[in-house]
């Protein structure tokens, strides 16, 4: 079975983000940048496929120079080559573009099957996933908290809104799937120094064939017209509980009407 | 004024609260037409669409469209953009909204929005983003405006319309949207709490908790006043609670009238879940705890004295 995985680097989780005057533009500098939090499970989930059914993961990103270093993490844990799609054009790329990138990039590759983290926790989004699936004509089973597979047949458990939904389809299929289906692993030491090893394709725009003006910021489909700092919260009241702390929260609540 | 279409969310036929949200939304910026996928439509749930504004309901359906997985919203929705060419096609944030919006905007070669929480007459929309921390203004530069709403941002208004004139729409659905198919559906075990997306009120635990019996006292609070259980990621990774009611970042993102987080302390992580929410109740041991500069209240004490005081008081009050 040939799994690709598409991960993202993104600010720190733990960072505080903030979009630049300029361009009105996520600020990448001036955070750490990591392998997107939520695209760890997707590659936990591909590793586990392969180790019962056999077969090779690959991780494909799309990214400036440095996101290598998430690619590389990717591979530390266990990925057996990667895809590193880099352009200086592709900076500013929204939802719609890196779909066609990543579309392209996985195209023709004989993959099986490709498995996506559930969101990236900058942009958060949530929908190249179905924009990759309906670009490629493949089945789409998002959001999965469990994924079987059988034969060519793969099965997953979408956790919905009030109840758990079985879906089913046949391979080449996209996946996403959600961080209560497994529980990452570490890379290792072994895994790390494997990594340094292993092979990583560069693309570019050019080398995908793709028409530079439908990618970037000159293709993106949406725009910010402006943005501002949320204004301050007034701060509230904070008392110390001196044994009515739960009746002084109530009276506040019947004063606020909310009881 | 042209048309905005309004993808309806239902479960067992019973129209969504967070559709009612979009067709008052959708009010703002043209005549709101709903769109039901699949079986199942009746005049009741039609009244409930007409008396929040909706003067027509295009009901899709068609062999296997019961069966397939959001495919069939895809592509009525792009159907019906070719057929009626709407002003903006609205459908909510959630799991399946989502899928349905991505797969929209490909087909129909549109620029999308995520996420809203407020829409101007002219399609600009409000986003709240980074955890509530930037205040964005976005629009859709090319094709027919998608836009998800984020449920419980906008507050539906009654209108008082009647029920809405129905148009039916066969979808034959292509090769592709027939590939996913549905094998079955399990209720989640939601103990009759309301959905943590679409709750007015919710109460989360977090680190404080303890342990996993310790979220006792978080349930019966959030009983009490009729709300749903969120979690924290501490929580939810040291197994106490179930992670699909993890709160944050990496979990869901709620907006409800009111937040009770007890026992959290209130990093990024989870700000980012909660932070736009309309009032803010915090109890934590530590008074340096930053989710108190978030609180409209904060209550600096033990949450195993505090909690159970406030869900009697709550008790008390209701008679």
């Amino acid at each position: 079975m040939k799994i690709a995985v598409c991960v993202k680097q993104v600010p720190d989780t733990w960072a505080e983000k903030r979009l630049r005057e300029s361009d009105r533009r996520l600020d990448r500098e001036s955070a750490d940048g990591v392998l997107n939090e939520l695209d760890e499970y997707a590659v936990e989930e591909a590793l586990r496929l392969v180790e019962a059914h056999g077969g090779e993961v690959t991780i494909v990103s799309m990214g400036p120079e440095r996101a290598a270093e998430s690619v590389r993490k990717a591979l530390s844990m266990g990925a057996d080559a990667a895809i590193h799609v880099s352009d200086d054009g592709l900076a500013g790329s929204d939802a719609l573009a890196t779909s066609l990138v990543l579309a392209r990039a996985l195209d023709g590759r004989d993959f099986d099957v490709v498995i996506f983290g559930s969101e990236s926790t900058d942009a958060r989004m949530s929908v190249v996933p179905a924009m990759v699936a309906e670009r490629l004509g493949w089945a789409m089973l998002t959001f999965a908290q469990k994924v079987d597979v059988d034969g060519t047949t793969v099965a997953i458990e979408r956790a919905g809104d009030g109840e758990t939904v079985s879906v089913r389809a046949s391979m080449p299929v996209v996946l996403s799937v959600v961080e209560k289906i497994n529980e990452p692993r570490y890379p290792s030491f072994k895994g790390i120094m494997a990594a340094k090893k292993k092979p990583v394709e560069s693309l570019d725009i050019a080398s995908l064939g793709l028409d530079a003006a439908a990618v970037g910021a000159s293709g993106a489909w949406s725009e910010v017209a402006d943005f501002a700092a949320r204004p301050a919260k007034a701060a509230g009241t904070v008392v110390t509980d001196e044994g009515d702390g739960g009746a002084q929260v109530a009276s506040y609540l019947v004063e606020q009407k909310l009881i | 004024m042209g048309e905005v279409l309004v993808l309806v969310e239902q479960a067992a036929g019973t129209v969504k609260k967070v559709t009612t949200e979009l067709l008052t939304a959708a009010a703002a910026i043209g005549e709101p037409v709903a769109v039901w996928i699949g079986p199942g439509y009746t005049d009741q749930a039609g009244a409930v669409l007409g008396s929040y504004g909706a003067g027509t309901v295009v009901v899709a359906d068609g062999p296997g469209v019961a069966e397939a997985l959001v495919a069939p919203a895809a592509e009525a929705l792009a159907a019906l953009v070719a057929q009626r060419s709407p002003s903006a096609v609205l459908v909510a944030s959630t799991a399946d909204g989502k899928e349905a919006a991505g797969r929209l905007a490909v087909r129909t070669q549109s620029g999308i929005i995520t996420d809203a929480v407020e829409i101007a007459a002219d399609a600009t929309c409000t986003q709240s983003v980074f955890g509530g921390s930037t205040v964005v203004h976005s629009r859709v530069t090319k094709g027919t405006p998608i836009i998800t709403v984020r449920p419980n941002a906008v507050e539906a208004m009654a209108t008082g319309g009647g029920l809405p004139a129905r148009v039916d729409l066969d979808v034959s659905l292509s090769e592709a949207g027939r590939k996913a198919t549905i094998t079955g559906r399990a209720v989640a075990v939601a103990g009759g709490r309301p959905d943590l997306a679409e709750a007015s009120i919710v109460v989360s635990g977090g680190r404080g908790v303890g342990g996993p019996e310790g979220f006792g006292v978080i349930e019966a609070l959030a009983d009490s006043l009729g709300a749903a259980v969120g979690a924290s990621r501490a929580a939810t990774d040291a197994g106490w609670y179930p992670h699909q009611y993890q709160v944050g970042q990496t979990g869901k993102t709620v907006s409800p009238q009111l937040y009770v987080a007890a026992g959290i302390s209130g990093a990024i992580q989870h700000r980012a879940g909660m932070q736009t929410s309309k009032t803010i109740v915090a109890i934590n041991k530590d008074a340096e705890a930053p989710i108190f500069e978030l609180a409209d209240y904060g209550v600096v004490g033990d949450l195993f004295s505090v909690v159970p005081q406030l869900t009697e008081e709550v008790n008390k009050r209701k008679g």
